[in-house]
């Protein structure tokens, strides 16, 4: 089954930072865990909220606000993607994650909804 | 026998085994509940004057075919309702249901017990789900025990058994990784349904029955795992904290301190029996909370008379007990036992180097027990009424207002 892991409240050091090399170590040793296991789907570091912009379409018209969706305290930092034996495998990775020793991770199974087609676009057209 | 009674001695007595191993191959509680439901309703019509050789056979062969058509009915609705869909999983384990392998299986009951304890569920929900599907309780039951609306607890349930199909939370004994992790979280639930059971001051049968229950819970763990003392250790504490039972409370329902209770209202039976499984934990070597708090409540009960209590050896399991567990209330029962076993004094000191339990109600008629002891009366009755400022439990207050009360009589002497 596959989870995302979505990461909160979780400073990201920038390149520069004094503790930039020893963070991207620690993220990258998670990814060789995950890699190692033959879980990873994918990660997404997600630049902070100031460049969020958010879309609604009501009465067929394009509403577009600066901003994340909800105003909270809560900043999602970005997500992973494992594809895990069960739910167990999916916290213990949490669990080793170095953004949750900082922030926390919100782990949530990706439904399989039936005739839901998502592959991507050179898959579906090399298959006609 | 007619039909009637067979069938509900059956469910009764093996409803347990039954419903874990139909979980175990369905993957979803709800199915699982629902498909053993139409398997009695089924024998009710079927049996007649004949009852099968096999009953759980029978039972289990009815349930699965049940699920399959449960199954296949939800698959032609999702069909001409594709929005309703999204139980893909399910269905992929339809073509593993063999009767044979269903009927093959051993006891699934600990790995349920495992599932229905996950962490990943809410407290309330594990110990609602393990009442439900390991103990058979009815939802109606476990309301009434643990003071919720029916409706609110049969939301808690449904909620927690979708959440572990939806979110894939596993339906087997845990990696051994994790197993000493999670078996603590199932001696945890079983501890707090005994709690729920044992602390209310007018002792009903339903409480009984909860503590019952808890102490039914913990011997399926420990006879399912008989290589864990823990499980042995906490099965051997209840049976101890339930052998106290008739004599904690006055009829008035006032509290009587162990101290003061008629040692022959405890029950010897749950004494005998709950040493000798404590002394099957340690025989094993690997001490751990249960069995520490265990020895000490084993140490109470076989002491004949309140002044003859080994209070060396209670010091001694308390500070084992602080060094595997540390927390301030297990200090506090460290530094009364120390009292005990030596000087007021000494107690006293080990009071005061206690943080974090300024708002506690016994920490202060403990101390004011002490300083009683040692003739600062004045001192004692400010202590006495702190507490009694704290305490909340009705019982607690009335027995903190019945000392200071006591206090004020010798003063004014």
């Amino acid at each position: 089954m596959q989870y995302m892991l979505l990461i909160y409240n979780c400073e990201r050091p920038e390149p520069g930072d004094p503790d930039f090399a020893e963070s991207l170590a620690r993220v990258n040793a998670f990814a060789d865990e995950c890699r190692r296991r033959g879980v990873f789907v994918g990660g997404h570091p997600l630049q902070p909220e100031h460049t969020a912009t958010t879309v609604s379409v009501r009465d067929g018209k394009a509403l577009i606000t600066d901003g994340p969706f909800a105003e909270t305290h809560e900043h999602l930092g970005g997500a992973y993607i494992l594809d895990c034996r069960n739910l167990d495998e999916a916290l213990e990775l949490a669990a080793l994650c170095p953004m949750a020793e900082v922030g926390s991770i919100e782990v949530r199974p990706i439904v399989g909804v039936p005739g839901l087609d998502h592959s991507p676009a050179s898959v579906a057209a090399t298959s006609e | 026998m007619s039909p009637v009674p067979v069938l509900q001695q059956v469910y009764g007595e093996h409803r347990g085994r039954m419903l874990a191993a139909l979980i175990r191959v369905l993957g979803d509680f709800e199915l699982a509940e629902d498909a053993l439901q139409d398997a009695c309703t089924l024998a009710l019509r079927k049996w007649g004057d004949v009852v099968p050789d096999d009953p759980i056979a029978w039972l289990l062969t009815a349930a699965r075919n049940s699920a399959i058509d449960r199954l296949r009915q939800a698959r032609v609705r999702r069909e001409k309702l594709p929005q309703l869909a999204g139980q893909l999983a399910i269905e992929s384990t339809m073509t593993d249901i063999g009767a044979d392998s269903l009927l093959r299986m051993g006891d699934e009951r600990l790995s349920l017990i495992f599932t229905c304890c996950h962490p990943a569920l809410a407290e309330d929900a594990r110990i609602a789900l393990t009442l439900q599907a390991v103990a058979g309780l009815t939802a109606a039951q476990i309301a009434r025990r643990f003071l919720v609306s029916e409706s609110t607890l049969a939301q808690r349930l449904v909620r927690a058994k979708r959440k572990i199909r939806d979110a894939g939370i596993s339906l087997e004994v845990p990696a051994d990784h994790l197993l000493p992790e999670r078996l603590s979280g199932v001696l945890a639930v079983v501890y707090l349904i005994f709690t729920q059971g044992y602390t209310a001051a007018d002792d009903q049968p339903e409480h009984r029955t909860l503590r019952q229950e808890a102490i039914r819970l913990g011997k399926l763990v420990a006879t399912l795992m008989p290589d864990e003392p823990e499980a042995l250790g906490l099965v051997a504490l209840l049976l101890l904290h339930d052998s106290r039972a008739a004599a904690r409370y006055t009829q008035a329902g006032d509290v009587i301190l162990l101290a003061d209770q008629d040692r022959l209202r405890w029950d010897r039976a749950e004494i005998t029996e709950a040493i000798g499984l404590l002394d099957r934990a340690l025989r094993l070597g690997r001490p751990g909370p249960y069995q520490l708090q265990a020895a000490i409540a084993a140490l109470h009960a076989q002491a004949p008379t309140a002044d003859e209590t080994d209070w060396p050896r209670i010091a001694a399991l308390y500070a084992e007990l602080l060094a595997v567990e540390p927390s301030p209330v297990v200090a506090l029962n460290h530094a009364v036992a120390v009292a005990m076993a030596t000087t007021s004094e000494e107690g006293l000191a080990l009071i005061d180097r206690i943080d974090g339990l300024d708002r506690y109600h016994l920490l202060h008629s403990a101390r004011a027990d002490l300083l009683r002891r040692l003739g600062h009366t004045a001192a004692a009755a400010a202590e006495y009424r702190r507490a009694h400022e704290l305490a909340t439990n009705p019982a607690d207050r009335r027995f903190l207002a019945h000392r200071l009360h006591d206090l004020d009589r010798q003063e004014s002497r």
